[in-house]
């Protein structure tokens, strides 16, 4: 399989990831959907990484893993701490800086 | 060559499955469930990348580690009011719309560039490549994302500690 079909899959997984951002209600669904956005980022990185046979690529892609295992636990931790103070998970439900 | 293209396809078939499930399925614990299939099947793409050491990483921080942090985030989370998370999707229409816009876009740039068809043969392992120039060349990063690790750690513990 050539560069072009890695890609493509990731700019799918990429879409799919943007259309679960964009149309969930829950934070933790927002936060699967940007796992999402994220991993086809690492298939783009990986895949640039092998056909030029450089590898810097997946050294960043390490990198973007352990970056993002810290973005998940810190998010979570904000959703439980949402859920203490307004026993909410809603995304709509997060409004106090509306004015 | 056709085997080649078959795991590919196979792999690509579960990949955007799990994702489509993801982001559609009513219930919260089965998006999670379905994430680690995705997760899973990525890895499959990064072995046929020759990437066996992103593989192990993937498996064991993402469909290992994140799942299990989302799995009893939602466990915890579902104790504290008692009742099931509603789990409902809005906007449904626009944000296909978006999504499906943001593919064409990428789309059209992916066929209009010329990319490599055949990937470029590597000498020796690539697992050792990797860790070569994390000690060497990446090595600033490499030790700022301890430092990122260990931040985020006390973030998050502090941000979820018990109630006084």
């Amino acid at each position: 399989m050539g560069l072009q079909a890695y890609l493509i899959l990731s700019a799918v997984i990429f879409s799919i990831g943007l259309f679960g951002v964009m149309t969930r209600r829950n934070t933790v669904g927002i936060l699967l959907g940007i796992e999402l956005m994220l991993n086809a980022v690492n298939i783009n990185l990986v895949a640039f990484a092998r056909f030029n046979a450089d590898v810097a690529g997946m050294v960043l892609t390490v990198f973007a893993i352990c970056i993002t295992v810290a973005e998940v636990s810190l998010g979570l931790a904000l959703v439980i701490l949402l859920f203490r103070t307004r026993r909410t998970a809603l995304a709509d439900h997060i409004d106090w800086l509306k004015g | 060559m056709s085997l080649d293209v078959l795991a590919f396809w196979a792999f690509a078939v579960v990949l955007v499955g799990a994702a489509l499930a993801v982001v559609l399925s009513k219930n919260l614990f089965h998006s999670v469930l379905w994430l680690a299939l995705a997760l899973t099947g990525t890895a499959g793409i990064f072995l046929m990348l020759d990437a066996e050491f992103i593989a192990g990483v993937q498996v064991l921080l993402y469909a290992g580690g994140v799942v299990t942090v989302v799995v009893f985030a939602i466990v915890v989370t579902e104790r504290l009011v008692g009742t099931k998370l509603s789990h409902t999707s809005r906007n449904v229409f626009r944000g296909a719309l978006v999504a499906t816009a943001f593919l064409l876009l990428v789309f059209r740039w992916i066929t209009l560039t010329p990319l490599p068809l055949e990937k470029v043969a590597v000498t020796g392992d690539l697992t050792k490549a990797i860790g070569a120039s994390v000690l060497t060349r990446y090595i600033l990063p490499f030790e700022l994302l301890a430092v990122i690790l260990l931040v985020a750690l006390l973030g998050a513990s502090y941000f979820a500690r018990p109630e006084d």
